[in-house]
């Protein structure tokens, strides 16, 4: 059958993808830490249809030959892991990471999952948790008679405790780095998954051997830019429109080849 | 039989696969790097009795475009779009050398610098890793520096350097794996005046307007050469009514 169509159809389908990502970032341009997506595309491999160079006669060859494309492909959807913008928030509880890091906390099936969003909360334990209720790790526990929390940079949590003037030390909050943060998984719930491609989490103490400090009363926003999401939007659509364009040529060619033969 | 009809069904399909090469040129209008394809029509002499003045179209991708596409801006620290001509060197899975100007780098997990199709970028002396770092930048001659993991910035620590190269455009040629190699099996050495635009990338080069105009250039051509089969078609019936007539 008529292979234009079948490389237009590919083109539809890349920028189909492109523009699920887009829409996900806007979607998410108020999501605590969120890091904006972006799709990688690569040309399919060319068909060799007459090969250039060969003989066209004992004496002679083809000065060039016939490649055809056969379309597009998204190779990969990357997370940027730039820094998004900090918010101040005056919420104790809250933390922002300034710099490389994020936040280790434990899934429900007893797995690690690592995140940048600091808007945590305290649970009936009195245990801090995200908002999704999973517990930071190493676990850090506020006593009941709690008048006040300060976090260092360096993650030291202290609260000073009703009828006692000294704050007392309750626990140190670790992050955790990784060699390419790229490879992280997205799961969803504003957190990612150790994977092959990241290399294992190297815990450490914020603030000190390259890792950010944490930042009390602050919060990360999500690192899309709107101005340029709209515009990848406005380049999407063109693009469709262009390749389905593509699509309705090709399909007047064979309506017109049936019509007339 | 009429070789009339033949003529015109090769330059139908011929113009079928040209069209195949603009569609390909349009679904890469968001490919990073991509240069489109330019495809011609040649004619062919057909052989045997008859008109010697007979020729089919045969098409033919002849050359690559080469002109630079547009710069956009990213501020990604891995991303490199090279200004002007030259290529970056990668190294493909047989261990071969072949040339790209998608400059979306990243690592993997061993710190070692990749394009985005999974290809070892080569510096230099050889691929290029980088350890644990604060930050990347990648000067305008590819030179790559890090400020290692825990130390201040007084400490950047230059890593190594890409690769930069210009060989001449007649040698290159694009593999099936959409990547360049030189036709001539010549190395080509690191070229000084190549410079890169940093946190930046080189868009496809395919020109929309040019693009959509042969497309339809294109779909008239084969309907023409429809046209000449329904032609010969008709010469056919009227040569049978001839000879019902008699």
């Amino acid at each position: 059958m008529n292979q234009a169509l079948w490389v237009a159809k590919t083109g539809l389908d890349a920028q189909q993808t492109r523009m699920t990502v887009v829409s996900n970032n806007l979607a998410n341009v108020n999501t605590n830490g969120f890091k904006r997506g972006r799709v990688v595309f690569e040309d399919l491999i060319y068909q060799n249809q007459r090969q250039v160079g060969g003989q066209s006669s004992q004496n002679t060859v083809l000065p060039s030959g016939l490649n055809v494309g056969t379309g597009v492909r998204v190779v990969a959807t990357e997370q940027l892991h730039t820094q998004g913008s900090i918010l101040q928030t005056e919420n104790s509880l809250d933390m922002a990471i300034l710099g490389r890091g994020y936040f280790q906390v434990l899934l429900p099936d007893a797995t690690l999952g690592y995140t940048r969003d600091g808007a945590f909360q305290q649970d009936a334990q009195g245990q801090i948790v995200t908002a999704s209720g999973y517990p930071i790790q190493p676990p850090v526990t506020l006593p009941p008679q709690t008048q006040s929390i300060t976090i260092g940079v360096d993650g030291t949590v202290s609260a000073t405790l009703q009828g006692q003037s000294a704050p007392v030390q309750v626990g140190t909050i670790q992050t955790v780095d990784f060699v390419n943060p790229v490879g992280l998984q997205p799961r969803g719930e504003n957190l990612y998954l150790e994977t092959v491609a990241s290399g294992t989490a190297q815990p450490g103490t914020p603030g000190l051997n390259g890792l950010g400090g944490i930042q009390q009363g602050a919060l990360e926003g999500s690192n899309v830019n709107v101005v340029e999401e709209l515009v990848n939007m406005i380049e999407t659509q063109r693009a469709y429109e262009m390749n389905s364009k593509a699509i309705s040529t090709n399909d007047q060619m064979l309506q017109f080849l049936n019509n007339n033969i | 039989m009429d070789r009339m009809a033949y003529i015109a069904m090769t330059g139908a399909r011929q113009t079928e696969l040209a069209q195949a090469v603009t569609s390909n040129n349009l679904a890469n209008i968001s490919t990073t790097g991509f240069r489109a394809d330019l495809h011609g029509f040649r004619n062919l002499q057909v052989a045997g009795e008859g008109a010697p003045t007979r020729h089919n179209a045969i098409a033919e991708t002849y050359a690559t475009d080469f002109s630079p596409g547009a710069t956009v801006t990213t501020g990604r620290d891995l991303d490199v779009a090279i200004a002007g001509q030259g290529f970056l060197v990668v190294q493909t899975a047989d261990g071969g050398e072949a040339y790209t100007r998608a400059g979306d780098l990243r690592t993997n997990s061993a710190g070692q610098l990749l394009t985005a199709k999974g290809d070892a970028v080569l510096g230099d002396s050889g691929p290029i890793a980088i350890p644990p770092s604060t930050s990347i930048t990648i000067g305008t001659d590819g030179t790559v520096s890090v400020q290692v993991l825990g130390q201040g910035p007084q400490t950047l620590a230059a890593v190594g350097r890409l690769r930069l190269v210009n060989p001449p455009l007649e040698s290159l040629e694009k593999s099936a794996d959409g990547l360049f190699r030189r036709t001539d099996g010549e190395a080509s050495p690191a070229d000084a005046s190549v410079k890169l635009t940093p946190g930046a990338l080189e868009s496809s080069n395919v020109n929309v307007a040019e693009t959509l105009v042969t497309m339809i250039s294109l779909a008239r051509q084969y309907e023409l050469q429809v046209k000449t089969m329904t032609t010969a078609e008709e010469n056919a019936d009227a040569a049978a009514g001839l000879l019902r007539i008699r």
